[in-house]
């Protein structure tokens, strides 16, 4: 036997339970402008705050066999005005700041004379396209051990000779593939490609790979984040 | 199938109808939060891919299909990013709050598609697609809607690995491996959306077609009339 209730009972019943959705509403925030900044904000925060958590230190960027090397004339020159910002190489320093023992301009043989590191890595574009490279340098831990910088502090950002700079946290700067490089496919770096030193991060996206490097500074806090970061692009962007 | 059926008396007439309980209220919850959240997720989606419009290397690069930016969504690279990655999370706690709730109450038994539900297959399709006659069910779903409804869970389910493995290629290189390396997850996660859209449709073109009350029943979780046998 089938409970009964006649059609006005009903009617309360259905509309008490069609009323249980109106939290549904409240995705209708995001269609208000005032607050759909702020809410996209958060939610690309919170994706970043996730980031940072599923980063591990001791994990390992895929590496590749030469025969996978994206050919050197195939890998893209980005940037985002300037192929070449006129490095005059004679005079280049990169001017080191912030949280360091040792602050000061270091030349491009103090740098080289730390050991050196090559790996093929893949190095993937925001936009969706990517290339495996070949990077040489050395490990930016060795190099920030070398200017003693504070173990506490939380970032290290670069300033570039086109104007472009960026930010690395920690975590990532220490990383065993994270790389000062000054050679690509065992040649000193192209203008195109950021001569005389870039960085070649294989847990970041392209984006954080700043070329053309003339500043360094390691600090507790960020005034900017990046290029493309204070734009509305992810700040932290692990891969 | 344990589906609740009342009998409901007209005040005026005194006529008896009956109604069914399809759909609880968590299903009907995150029924309607993910229709937002996947239209949500294939417009950022569709504007960034627009920044990258092909598969493989960068060069040679060819434009496999010129998405209009009108039917995209975030204006820019950075702005569909900041959708995508926003509602992504909204996207996953659903899925896991459904599948968590359809697993726990047993009501998965409605929409899981079973071996004894494979010879009911193509007397549905037959009816559809060929105007065969109408089988008898006496469950909310039949065959083929099981199906499809399974599909579409196992396609959701697809799209957040393929995400994943697109969005964290090194913390989740074993992702990216299982699909055939990072190219592929990038084709996986576009194909899975297309496969999604194609359900999308199907499931809307039914809607239509089964009219009101059966709509309705994803609002109130009651259907009235229902075109099975509930006993």
């Amino acid at each position: 036997m089938k409970p009964r209730t006649d059609s006005r009972k009903f009617k309360t019943v259905s509309r008490r339970e069609l009323l249980k959705l109106t939290p549904v509403l409240a995705l209708g925030a995001f269609a208000i402008p005032q607050i759909q900044k702020p809410l996209l904000k958060g939610g690309l925060a919170f994706s970043d705050w996730i980031s940072a958590r599923l980063f591990r230190s001791g994990h390992l960027a895929p590496t590749f066999a030469a025969a996978d090397l994206t050919p050197f004339e195939k890998f893209p020159i980005n940037d985002y005005d300037v192929d070449d910002p006129d490095v005059d190489f004679d005079k280049w320093t990169l001017t080191v700041t912030g949280s360091v023992q040792k602050p000061g301009d270091y030349t491009l043989a103090q740098i080289q004379a730390l050991p050196k590191v090559t790996q093929n890595t893949r190095h993937v574009c925001v936009e969706g396209w990517d290339v495996i490279g070949n990077f040489g340098g050395v490990l930016l831990s060795d190099f920030l051990k070398m200017i003693g910088a504070d173990p506490s502090a939380r970032f290290v950002s670069v300033e570039c000779a086109d104007d472009y700079y960026e930010s690395l946290d920690m975590a990532t700067a220490l990383h065993p593939q994270s790389l000062l490089c000054y050679e690509m496919y065992g040649q000193p770096l192209t203008r195109g490609h950021g001569a005389p030193l870039r960085l070649s991060i294989p847990t970041k996206v392209g984006y954080k790979q700043a070329k053309y490097l003339t500043d360094l500074k390691v600090s507790h806090v960020l005034e900017r984040v990046g290029y493309w970061e204070d734009q509305g692009y992810s700040e932290f962007y692990g891969l | 199938m344990a589906t609740r059926a009342i009998a409901i008396e007209d005040v005026k007439t005194g006529e008896v109808t009956e109604a069914v309980y399809e759909h609880p209220f968590i299903v009907r919850l995150c029924h309607w939060v993910n229709a937002v959240s996947l239209l949500v997720m294939v417009g950022s989606g569709l504007q960034i891919f627009r920044a990258f419009p092909s598969f493989g290397a960068k060069i040679p690069e060819q434009v496999l299909i010129n998405w209009p930016k009108s039917l995209a969504l975030g204006g820019w690279l950075g702005g569909a990013l900041q959708w995508h990655l926003t509602f992504m999370w909204i996207y996953i706690a659903t899925g896991l709050v459904y599948l968590g709730y359809q697993i726990f109450s047993g009501n998965y038994k409605q929409v899981l598609f079973v071996r004894r539900d494979v010879p009911g297959v193509w007397p549905m399709v037959r009816h559809y697609f060929f105007f065969g006659h109408q089988p008898q069910t006496k469950e909310a779903y039949n065959p083929l809607q099981k199906h499809a409804y399974t599909s579409a869970i196992g396609l959701g389910v697809l799209s957040v690995l393929t995400g994943v493995a697109i969005w964290k290629p090194v913390q989740f290189s074993w992702l990216a491996w299982l699909m055939g390396g990072f190219h592929r997850a990038r084709l996986w996660h576009f194909l899975v959306m297309w496969a999604m859209l194609a359900f999308v449709f199907g499931h809307l073109v039914m809607v239509v077609l089964h009219g009101w009350n059966n709509f309705v029943s994803m609002l109130t979780g009651w259907k009235e009339d229902p075109e099975y046998d509930s006993r």
